[in-house]
């Protein structure tokens, strides 16, 4: 109640005119439930995509920011709503692993949500602190083998991106270190800058500006080619670990049971959006890789998700890591 | 002399027309958000962050940043005229400020409060133009240990912000620290303490306890007198502080300003012990300790003067190394995404303009809160001339609509109404509840950071007299300990 009326106050403070909708779909403003926190690496991608599906649908898009449980009560939150197109779901590769981390999950993503397309994917990165021993990720592997009572592995909570590179690695080596779990990818990279903890898998978006200023160590990233906000930094395939490839990915979803039409649609849209060029500036810029053309519609989404439950499941469940 | 052009160049850029009234959006934003429980930086934070897309970076930084040391203004407000801190590092302020009010002088109270935080803001301001990149990398030595250690010193310091007992002291910080608990594990994800509620998953807001143990615990305390009939205060002598005042003030304004600053720069919780570990040494060094936590005014200065300057320096790692401190740090980051600005340490060298604007703007930005905020003075001390039957009820609802914005969440009501009780409660028991708030924001942090240094250590617990930095501070707060038990003890032994 408050907030709406400060949200009013402010929207005439900055002349913020609400965009005029059309008849036909989308006759309202159309919502997308981002189920993390506003500011968070999802959020931002939410707010880039609202902000250009709406001028490729001329309505207006909000977003609406329900965190807590790792996604969880978000996608909850949509998957309940009406499937009327004006209620919307970007979630992250969280949607997933979801499946597996939770032993009490209120909704099944492939049951009770509407693919519509993927949005992007942002690669990971393995780092260490500036005066790790190991060089290469060949040395690492070496070096954890030996020392992996010693070794620690920082992670940003559990069933994050970099708890899961964390035991997508340790499963590929089949050793298994300590890891060190922290509240959120700041205070990890914190501790790897100071020193404190030994190695992360994290986001390029977080790691390669720390890179570049030489403060900490890189070992390879995790996408299929080398990137080219790091071209000197070696895939993992390259850096001999073949399999490894994982980011974190974005996708649009709709409750289950919108209309065709409707879901058409909002995937032009998308396809729209992610050819707009402050769009991709912005992806480049966090080092995310736009979906083509053929990844932003509903069967490949169905497709990937599919892909990446049977990925994770196995992986989660032999870590026996649970969220709940 | 290159950091006069540098911040020639922040000044040049931050006194365009639209930056200055972006910045005084923000002020003004902050300080009413401030004013309202509740309802902090963070959700408007998040709110506005749309709002924002629009603007150049600078303009969208410099307004965001106001809101948030404005709220740091505006939580005082409260805090002093009816004993409701909207915010963790106001808690401190509501103790002295309050009492203040009630003898009539809220309006010194304030603006003591006004002048402590513009003084501090403006010397934090410039600590972190001339040494911020410094200070970073100071705070990057800090590990979990030392952390720990920190924290440890800091409920020893809280044991003074009590007046009674000192038993009941102790108890009440332990009885925070199992309140902290509550909530899902950071390491394993169980959830402790909730009775199955998924509502207490994670945790119990800190502004819901805040309310609750103060404002309605005062509430109900106020009507079990006889003058619930009355306004809180019956007779208001002056407005502004006296040159008296002021002569007291300087010296608790200058410590606080110091400890804030170093206090500050720490990521994770570093500006919430600022606040009363300025109070706990003012308290301290006071020729009449007793004074405290009946109205004096160095227990108001102090603690504003250091929120402040912590406020201000907490922006240290995020502007230079790209590490949010505290959450409204990580919008402030997500905020700088948006506008493709990658965070981190280049952006200092890259986006000269924008770091040294931001820094100019936050000291304009706290010479308008000044402005701002001392003609209003009169208007608050106003309010207090209110019928306490009339006031109380605008409290509570006030209280109601804070604790159910924080999460859109009527449990919150609830939880605030069950720690109400518990305020009205211990008030009986002649318990202090600032002990227990205290204990209560601090315990979590306590368990996640000695949690991460046994992992780090591999359980070896001599980890904390190792390592120098801890080693100090774990030393300092044995001193404390001593010297807080030793008298009490002697007190015990002189009858017997």
């Amino acid at each position: 109640m408050l907030a709406a009326w400060l949200g009013a106050l402010v929207s005439l403070v900055l002349l913020v005119a609400p965009a005029s909708a059309e008849a036909r779909y989308p006759a309202r403003v159309v919502t997308i439930v981002v189920p993390f926190p506003a500011g968070g690496p999802t959020d931002t991608v939410g707010r880039l995509l609202a902000q250009a599906m709406g001028g490729a649908l001329k309505t207006q898009f909000i977003i609406e920011n329900i965190g807590g449980s790792g996604g969880v009560l978000g996608a909850a939150r949509v998957a309940k709503s009406a499937p009327d197109g004006t209620t919307l779901l970007l979630h992250n590769i969280g949607l997933a692993t979801s499946v597996a981390l939770y032993r009490k999950l209120p909704y099944d993503p492939r049951r009770d949500l509407e693919p519509i397309g993927l949005v992007n994917d942002v690669p990971m990165s393995f780092v260490a602190r500036r005066d790790f021993p190991a060089s290469t990720l060949g040395e690492l592997i070496d070096y954890v083998k030996v020392r992996k009572d010693e070794v620690t592995y920082a992670n940003a909570g559990i069933g994050g991106a970099s708890h899961l590179c964390g035991l997508y690695f340790m499963s590929a080596i089949a050793t298994r270190v300590t890891p060190v779990p922290y509240k959120g990818t700041g205070p990890a990279m914190n501790d790897l800058l100071g020193g404190q903890v030994d190695f992360m898998c994290d986001q390029t978006t977080n790691t390669t500006n720390h890179i570049k200023a030489g403060k900490i160590k890189v070992f390879a990233v995790t996408s299929k080619a080398r990137l080219p906000s790091l071209p000197e930094v070696p895939t993992m395939a390259e850096a001999g670990l073949p399999g490894i490839e994982l980011g974190v990915w974005h996708a649009l979803l709709a409750p289950k049971g919108t209309p065709q039409p409707i879901l058409e649609a909002l995937a032009a849209a998308l396809q729209q959006a992610l050819a707009d060029p402050l769009v991709l500036d912005r992806f480049a810029a966090l080092g995310a890789s736009a979906a083509t053309r053929d990844q932003a519609t509903p069967d490949a989404l169905r497709r990937h998700l599919d892909a990446e439950i049977a990925k994770w499941s196995p992986i989660i469940k032999a870590a026996d890591a649970y969220a709940d | 002399m290159e950091l006069l052009g540098d911040l020639a160049t922040g000044f040049a850029a931050a006194f365009t027309a639209a930056n200055l009234l972006y910045c005084f959006v923000g002020v003004l934003l902050g300080t009413l958000i401030g004013v309202l429980p509740g309802l902090g930086p963070n959700a408007t934070i998040a709110m506005l962050l749309p709002f924002t897309f629009t603007l150049e970076p600078l303009s969208a930084l410099i307004m965001l940043a106001g809101i948030y040391y404005g709220a740091q203004y505006g939580g005082s407000t409260t805090a002093i005229l009816i004993k409701v801190p909207g915010e963790a590092s106001s808690v401190v302020t509501a103790l002295d400020g309050y009492q203040m009010a009630r003898q009539g002088r809220a309006g010194v109270a304030l603006a003591t409060a006004a002048i402590g935080s513009f003084a501090a803001g403006s010397f934090a301001t410039l600590l972190v133009a001339v040494l911020g990149p410094l200070l970073a990398d100071v705070a990057l030595a800090f590990g979990p240990a030392d952390y720990c250690s920190l924290i440890l010193l800091g409920l020893v310091a809280s044991v003074v912000l009590a007046q009674g007992s000192l038993l009941k002291a102790f108890g009440m910080i332990v009885l925070g620290l199992l309140l902290g608990l509550v909530g899902s594990d950071v390491d394993t994800g169980v959830e402790r303490f909730t009775f199955g509620i998924p509502k207490l998953a994670e945790g119990i807001p800190v502004a819901v306890a805040a309310m609750g143990l103060f404002g309605l615990g005062e509430i109900v305390h106020n009507l079990r007198d006889e003058h619930a009939r009355e306004p809180i205060a019956r007779r208001i002598s002056g407005l502004l502080p006296s040159r008296a005042d002021l002569a007291r003030i300087v010296g608790p304004v200058t410590r606080g300003t110091l400890i804030g600053s170093a206090l500050g720069v720490l990521p994770g919780g570093g500006s919430i012990l600022a606040s009363f570990a300025a109070y706990s040494l003012e308290k301290k060094l006071a020729t009449d300790e007793d004074a405290f936590g009946k109205g004096a005014i160095e227990g108001v200065a102090a603690p504003e003067a250091a929120n402040n300057a912590g406020a201000q320096t907490s922006f240290i790692p995020m502007l230079t190394l790209g590490l949010p401190s505290n959450s409204v740090m990580a919008l402030m980051l997500g905020a700088m995404i948006i506008h493709g600005i990658v965070p981190g340490p280049s952006v200092m060298v890259e986006q000269p303009t924008l770091f040294y604007g931001l820094v100019a703007s936050m000291w304009i930005g706290n010479l308008m809160l000044v402005v701002l905020n001392l003609p209003l003075v009169g208007l608050w001390v106003r309010l207090l001339s209110i019928p306490y039957h009339h006031l109380f009820p605008v409290i509570v609802a006030l209280c109601c609509i804070g604790a159910y914005s924080l999460r859109n969440n009527v449990f919150d009501i609830y939880l605030m109404a069950a720690f109400g009780f518990l305020g009205t409660l211990l008030v009986a028991l002649r318990c202090e509840p600032a002990p227990l708030l205290l204990g209560f924001i601090l315990g979590p942090m306590l368990e996640e950071y000695l949690r991460r240094a046994l992992i780090l250590s591999r359980g070896d617990p001599t980890v904390f007299v190792t390592r120098p930095i801890s080693a100090v501070l774990l030393a300092l707060a044995a001193i404390g300990l001593i010297a807080v038990v030793l008298p009490s003890v002697r007190k015990l032994r002189e009858p017997a």
